[in-house]
């Protein structure tokens, strides 16, 4: 087994097989786990906000949002030998990590429409989807292995399961 | 008036809360000491700035587990406050305020949550009347809503907010004990149109 990668919150990073990439406790962030079958290459950002052009200040960590983080991650894929066009993708958390009784704001959704803004930067990238556990109402970590593609999920007094 | 830059109003304003913060989470502790009829020890509260990342290291992991209660705020200021503590603090806590009847174990009972979500509607409702009364506004909590998750997911709903205006996260560390030491963690956590007004009504020029 290789070594396995941490990432942060609003961080991505790039990884080779046997390599795998991990982030921890993710709750209304989104886990964007992309991998290019033949070349091995994966990686995972963990996105905090649904779109960059949405926030004035400019000079802001890229790896923040779905919209520049996923292109900058498939950036650094193909510098490492990855091909757009075989790149596929595994999407994890978005969870509404609170519920208020009657009270939805634009706070309380934030999962949901970081869910919503990852799939349509995939979409427009063409990018497909093979799997994804997003939503619900509990935190998840995630494991990413290139070789395989599997990428396991983690939540507490829930079973590992592997999507 | 000055056209603010968003750097500016937030260099200003973690000045301003680390502030607010002191007094707020002392006033919150001598509101838990009354609701649990003993003495209360508290060390000076610690402001900190942190990166996205470092936040679960001080917590002990993204994955350590946490009690999180989390509330609106409305009136003159809107936006929202979260206060975190460790599972087995909340733990003791509970224990304390159902008389030594709290389960053994990690998991809690309805009761137990229900029990836990008090104790996060006193502290958090009195670290709000001080800053109501320090900046003569009137500050409103909504009910608050409770979780117990891992500490990196639970840290994502402030982190969020936060990340809307910057990369760091400020938020007060507030360790207190009776028998047992017990870390407490506060976020408050202003609507971008509230920062003016925190900042203005204690006498700051924006």
């Amino acid at each position: 087994m290789g070594e396995i990668i941490k990432v942060g919150m609003a961080d991505l990073k790039t990884c080779v097989s046997p390599n795998g990439v991990t982030t921890l406790g993710l709750g209304s962030c989104v886990g964007i786990a992309l991998r290019d079958p033949v070349s091995k290459v994966g990686g995972l950002a963990h996105i905090m906000l649904p779109d960059s052009t949405a926030i004035r200040n400019s000079q802001q960590n890229i790896a923040k949002f779905a919209d520049t983080g996923i292109e900058e991650l498939v950036r650094q894929m193909e510098s490492l030998g990855a091909r757009r066009g075989r790149i596929v993708a595994k999407i994890a958390g978005g969870a509404t990590m609170f519920q208020f009784q009657g009270r939805t704001n634009s706070t309380m959704q934030v999962g949901q429409r970081n869910v919503e803004a990852t799939k349509k930067k995939l979409g427009e990238m063409k990018i497909p989807i093979l799997a994804e556990d997003t939503g619900a109402n509990y935190g998840r970590t995630v494991i990413f292995y290139p070789e395989t593609g599997e990428f396991h999920i983690k939540a507490v007094g829930k079973p590992e399961s592997v999507i | 008036m000055a056209e603010l830059s968003l750097e500016q109003v937030t260099e200003q304003y973690y000045d301003v809360l680390r502030e607010i913060g002191n007094i707020g989470a002392g006033n919150a502790m001598t509101a838990l000491s009354q609701m649990l009829q003993c003495k209360v020890d508290m060390k000076v509260p610690q402001v900190k700035l942190l990166e996205f990342s470092e936040v679960g290291a001080l917590m002990g992991g993204e994955e350590q587990i946490m009690v999180g209660v989390f509330l609106g705020v409305e009136g003159d200021i809107t936006g929202s406050m979260m206060f975190l503590v460790e599972q087995k603090s909340a733990k003791h806590l509970i224990n304390k305020i159902m008389m030594g009847m709290a389960t053994e174990g990690e998991a809690f009972t309805e009761m137990e949550l229900s029990a836990m979500q008090e104790v996060g509607n006193i502290i958090t409702g009195a670290y709000l009347n001080s800053l109501s009364t320090l900046t003569n506004l009137c500050i409103v909590p909504t009910p608050p809503a409770l979780t117990v998750d891992m500490a990196g997911a639970i840290l994502s709903v402030p982190a969020i907010e936060f990340g809307i205006f910057g990369d760091k996260i400020l938020l007060i560390q507030s360790q207190f004990f009776d028998e047992v030491e017990i870390d407490g963690y506060f976020i408050l956590i202003p609507d971008v149109d509230s920062y003016a007004k925190i900042l203005s009504s204690l006498g700051m020029s924006v």
